[in-house]
């Protein structure tokens, strides 16, 4: 798998057309085309009205694909492939259990009386120490080959989503209604309060990665390579997935789990970036994410006058890519 | 894996006697499964609740284990089984497009085209893993999982678009709650395709040796790979449309059946049976009395049970 990480002396080889630089600047101009369109296209006169309410969840949209797209990318930097993402690995999953064992261990009362930051906040730190605790197991040592990974992290998200609903049929009918809320956020309802909270969050995780960058190249490089040029690996891997989970439960907790959107963007990046410099690679995915699902969300609302079925579409095609992309590399395997 | 030093003393204790006690076992569990119920037990209760209820639990826990069996031998692959490989997820489509186009149809012509969607699914899910390499056992039910994510998002989208979605979740989670008499009674059939099974057993243990093996043994290797898989379709298309799914009983049974008595298909089916009827039976009255007198659906119980049986069976196999 490392040798598909290492191609920079091929890129020399073979000449990018575009400079990567360029290649961003392509991408932010249409992210920037297609945000003014979200926000200004048929207001029909009441743009004063309209635009506030469409920024809001315009500001979503855009923290859930940028969240997503950097931790797809720097998580298969970390695990050294890129068929794994953290989704599929079941971290969303995962914070869906952790909202759900929230609402079980504490009453839905108290929990109305907190405020939702205070409650976004308690459950990342949980998530933090489940996401850590089990990844950091499953991928020390590397014992497991990429395909078992691939279907631990299956079986994994389908055990956590079971358990939550097991624990779901527990909770008093009344207090399910308050995790109801909770679990079924999705691209249309975004809840205000957390909108600014993890807008925070994100741009935090952002400067800490910006400072990283040239880090993660090396890091892309494989442990024992990464190790002799003095980076250390175990150290730089578990910050790496405590952002990760950082950024899942903010998109989690914004709209719900997506399970192949990160997986799309990732590869779309890999091809956009013409470079495998962090520096390029993290921004044009971030960019795609954002064109992808406001430009998604727009078309579905706008032209095609159909509703929160973004996901529904996002699940179709990546799941249709990553049969795609398995088989493809499994023949190249063979041969 | 029978221990080398056994011609000392032969254990007294042998198979057939184990596999009595299992059948005892499980008419135990019925009984008790026939008087848990938050209603006085009168026989109207008896005859229109619990023992339709019962009934069902037993068919189904069985069919769905042999099922599994089936499906593991014919595309020779232990993590196989109807709800890994995008069957049941077929079935589900099929279930909610009979019910858009025609809503007032029979709950036979419901059953039929579940299981031609369900047959399909598992149709392309074999062209699919035929594409790719046979070594890669660890990928097919990757890819099965995939496809049967596919296609769940597809009949999401369609009961989205047709205020179906509860109705969905509802019909997608197996649950016996709703089991009377009147409304199980396909699960018979699910009964015959099992007996069906049961008298071609050699024949998909030989075609489970691989296409070439089956054909040098005489065996139409074709035919019976087809008549296997329509079983597994059928099953898994009344067992969706009476209960719901239930996910993994296919997996766990046949694998603790093979590790205890090996691979042979005619010798592991009884216990396949057996014990997929007792499995389900138990998860049933778990999920009814851990949260008295509300009740805990036996397709979640299972999600739990069974995800956590097949992570285990993936981490215990030896590293590379």
């Amino acid at each position: 798998m490392t040798t598909e990480t290492l191609p920079p002396t091929t890129v020399s080889v073979r000449r990018p057309r575009l400079g990567p630089w360029l290649r961003v600047g392509i991408a932010g101009l249409i992210a920037l085309a297609v945000v003014a369109g979200f926000l200004l296209a048929d207001t029909n006169g009441y743009a004063d009205f309209v635009v506030p309410l469409r920024v809001r969840r315009l500001v979503a949209l855009v923290l859930v694909g940028w969240a997503i797209a950097l931790s797809t990318v720097l998580f298969q930097t970390v695990t050294g492939n890129r068929i794994l993402t953290p989704s599929l690995m079941g971290f969303d999953a995962l914070y869906v259990l952790v909202q759900t064992v929230v609402v079980f261990a504490f009453s839905a009362q108290l929990l109305n009386q907190t405020d939702a930051r205070v409650q976004f906040f308690l459950e990342t730190a949980l998530m933090l120490v489940f996401a850590l605790t089990l990844f950091r197991w499953l991928f020390s040592s590397g014992r497991y080959e990429l395909h078992v990974l691939v279907l631990v992290g299956l079986v994994l998200a389908t055990l956590f989503r079971s358990i939550a609903g097991f624990l779901q049929r527990l909770i008093d009918p009344s207090e399910f209604q308050v995790l109801q809320n909770l679990l079924f956020a999705s691209f249309t309802t975004v809840d205000e309060d957390l909108v600014w909270v993890t807008a925070g969050v994100v741009g935090v995780v952002t400067l800490i990665v910006v400072r990283r960058l040239r880090v993660y190249d090396v890091l892309a490089l494989g442990a024992p390579l990464a190790t002799s040029l003095g980076v250390d690996h175990r150290r730089e891997t578990t910050r790496v997935l405590a952002l990760v989970a950082v950024l899942v439960s903010v998109s989690t907790a914004l709209v719900g789990p997506v399970t192949f959107f990160g997986l799309l963007v990732a590869h779309l990046a890999y091809q956009l970036a013409g470079t495998h410099r962090h520096a390029v690679v993290l921004p044009m995915a971030g960019l795609s994410a954002v064109i992808c699902l406001v430009g998604g969300q727009f078309v579905l609302e706008r032209l095609l006058d159909v509703t929160t079925t973004l996901s529904v579409v996002i699940e179709l095609v990546g799941g249709l890519t990553f049969i795609a992309l398995l088989i493809h590399r499994a023949r190249r395997n063979l041969s | 894996m029978t221990v080398t030093a056994a011609p000392v003393r032969r254990t007294p204790i042998t198979p057939s006697t184990v596999l009595v006690g299992g059948v005892v076992g499980v008419l135990a569990l019925a009984v008790v499964s026939t008087f848990i119920g938050v209603s006085d037990m009168s026989w109207e209760v008896f005859w229109i609740s619990r023992l339709p209820r019962t009934l069902s639990l037993i068919l189904s826990g069985a069919a769905l284990a042999v099922v599994g069996l089936l499906m593991q031998l014919l595309v020779r692959n232990r993590f196989v089984e109807p709800s890994t490989v995008g069957t049941t997820e077929a079935a589900g489509l099929g279930l909610v497009t009979i019910t858009l186009l025609a809503p007032g149809a029979p709950l036979m012509v419901k059953m039929v085209v579940a299981a031609l969607f369900a047959l399909a699914g598992t149709w392309l899910f074999l062209r699919v893993v035929r594409t790719m390499p046979v070594r890669e056992t660890i990928l097919v039910p990757v890819i099965g999982l995939m496809l049967g994510g596919v296609v769940a998002a597809m009949t999401t989208f369609l009961a989205f678009h047709n205020d179906l979605l509860q109705t969905l979740n509802s019909w997608m989670i197996g649950d016996f709650s709703g089991v009377l008499r009147g409304r199980y009674e396909l699960l018979w059939l699910v009964a015959v395709l099992v007996v069906v099974a049961f008298v071609a057993a050699d024949r998909f243990t030989v075609a489970g040796m691989g296409e070439t093996f089956s054909t040098n043994a005489g065996l139409d290797h074709r035919k019976v790979v087809a008549v296997g898989l329509s079983i597994v379709s059928l099953v898994s298309a009344v067992v969706v449309v009476t209960v719901g799914v239930i996910p993994f009983l296919g997996l766990i049974v046949p694998n603790i059946v093979s590790a205890m008595v090996g691979d042979n298909a005619r010798r592991g089916l009884p216990w396949v049976a057996v014990l997929g009827s007792g499995l389900v039976l138990g998860c049933d009255i778990l999920g009814r009395l851990v949260r008295y007198p509300y009740e805990i659906p036996v397709g979640t119980v299972m999600g739990v049970l069974g995800a956590g049986f097949f992570l285990y069976m993936l981490l215990r196999r030896p590293s590379r």
